[in-house]
Parts: structure tokens; C-alpha cells; sequence
């Protein structure tokens, strides 16, 4: 099972609140390669529910990531772009992943993620939607949606109309992380 | 046809891009799988729905 996982390679598009999350459960995991795109900044408003703290304010969350990663399991080959994933950039980004998990906060490009992928990639995704708010946490399942995604989330709580807290946050992250280890150990059932 | 794991029936000549119209989805924040073939977005208007058919549609809410 550890040789399975060191050998392994994930890649993670957004380094927010699901995926600098699962970024980390993986590393503990000792998945071998963690590969994450994120274009953005870590800000106050983050700290809420992304793996960061004050110290890494205005900083970029890959290279802020990446130095929490060679710290808590240096054995992890982690691997970082700085830039907006677009549909122009999308495939040759991901292209060598066949593991993909999707971790925006933003559903157009969970959509555009997930429609580019599937058509122009053989990756299997694993996405999250539904995670806001402070319903039951019990509502937040794994659930397999199409012949190659994985959607984990209640599927309904929008941060349109909820607010955005950890616990949720991180449930949805630990169901992401979960589902990409089954599936890296061969279980494919959600 | 079976529409997310269900029986519906679908008035003949039925554009994708129409039954998703129907449904209320938002075209910017789904997926959809028709007989295990992503269709990409410009092709919805191209395509008519069949009883034989077996369509996924995934819609996405915010947050991460």
C-alpha cells in the first residue's frame, strides 16, 4: 500500500480552501507527487479555512503551500505553476495527470475544469460541490456522477447563499482526499 | 429516455440545448454525459434527443 501511494501522482487545480486542504492530507498520505495550480494570493478573508496562516499573507498560495509541505513530509515530490487555469492552458497543464482533482470555488470553472478534461484527457476528476454554510455535515457525501467524475459536496449549498466556514469546508476536503486514495489503491466505489 | 438515473419521457425533437433550457440549468455551471460521451457546450444546439438516450447532467454550486 506505501509503495502504491509513493509511486502515485495527483494533480490539484486550486489551492484554496479544498485544495490546500487535501494538498496536505495527501502529503501526510505520502502520495509521491502532489502537482497544484493556483494563480492567486493568500489574504486575510482565507484564513477562515485555508492552510495558511498569518506569516504567508500577500504571499502566493503555491510557493506558501509548497513550504508547509517540505515540512511536514519532505518525501513528497511537490510540484507548483503560478497562473489562472483557462481552457486555453487547461489540457497541457493537466495532460500527464490521470488522477485531477478539481478544488475551485467558482462553478463556471468547475464546469469548464471538468467538461475539458473529461473530453480532452483520460483523467479521472474528483470535484467538489456543495460544501458552504453550516447544515449537517452528514449531507455531505461521495458521490459518482459520470463514467469518470467523482462529485463530493451535498451538491446544493452555494456560497451565493450561505456563508463559507472550515468544518465544512473540510469535511468536502477529507471526502476529495479519501475518494483520490481509494482510487489510487484501486477501489473505485465512491 | 433516462434522464440522471431516471424514466422521463421527452417531446420528439428535442434539442439538448432546449431540455436543458426546460430543466433551469444554468449552461455555464454543468457537465453533461449523453451515452458516456462528454458533450462539449457549442454542440447542445446540434443535438436531438432520443427515448434510447441516456443523459448525466452535473450542475456545480460555489465554494471551495
Amino acid at each position: 500500500m506505501k509503495e502504491k501511494l509513493l509511486q502515485s501522482k495527483v494533480a490539484i487545480a486550486g489551492a484554496g480552501g479544498l485544495g490546500s486542504n487535501i494538498a496536505v492530507m495527501l502529503a501526510r498520505s505520502n502520495v509521491g507527487e502532489i502537482f497544484i495550480v493556483d494563480f492567486d494570493k493568500v489574504d486575510k478573508s482565507n484564513l477562515n479555512r485555508q492552510h495558511y496562516s498569518e506569516e504567508h499573507l500577500g504571499r502566493y498560495k503555491t510557493e506558501a503551500l509548497a513550504e508547509q509541505i517540505n515540512k511536514i513530509n519532505p518525501a513528497v515530490n511537490f510540484i507548483y505553476k503560478t497562473v489562472k487555469v483557462t481552457a486555453d492552458n487547461i489540457v497541457e497543464l493537466f495532460k500527464d495527470y490521470k488522477i485531477v482533482c478539481e478544488a475551485f470555488d467558482n462553478p463556471v470553472y468547475k464546469a469548464m475544469l471538468v467538461e475539458n478534461l473529461l473530453i480532452h484527457t483520460k483523467a479521472t476528476i474528483i470535484s467538489g460541490s456543495g460544501m458552504a454554510g453550516y447544515s449537517s455535515g452528514n449531507n455531505i457525501k461521495t458521490h459518482k456522477k459520470l463514467s469518470r467524475l467523482y462529485v463530493c459536496g451535498d451538491l446544493e449549498s452555494d456560497i451565493a447563499s450561505n456563508c463559507i466556514m472550515s468544518p465544512r469546508v473540510q469535511i468536502c476536503a477529507g471526502h476529495q482526499a479519501n475518494m483520490i486514495i481509494r482510487l489510487i489503491l484501486g477501489e473505485n466505489t465512491p | 429516455m433516462i434522464y440522471n438515473g431516471k424514466q422521463v419521457s421527452i417531446e420528439e425533437n428535442t434539442t439538448l440545448d432546449q431540455f436543458i433550457q426546460i430543466n433551469n440549468y444554468d449552461i455555464k455551471k454543468i457537465a453533461v454525459e449523453l451515452n458516456l460521451d462528454i458533450i462539449p457546450k457549442l454542440e447542445y444546439k446540434n443535438i436531438i434527443l432520443k427515448d434510447s438516450d441516456k443523459l448525466e447532467v452535473v450542475s456545480f454550486v460555489g465554494g471551495g
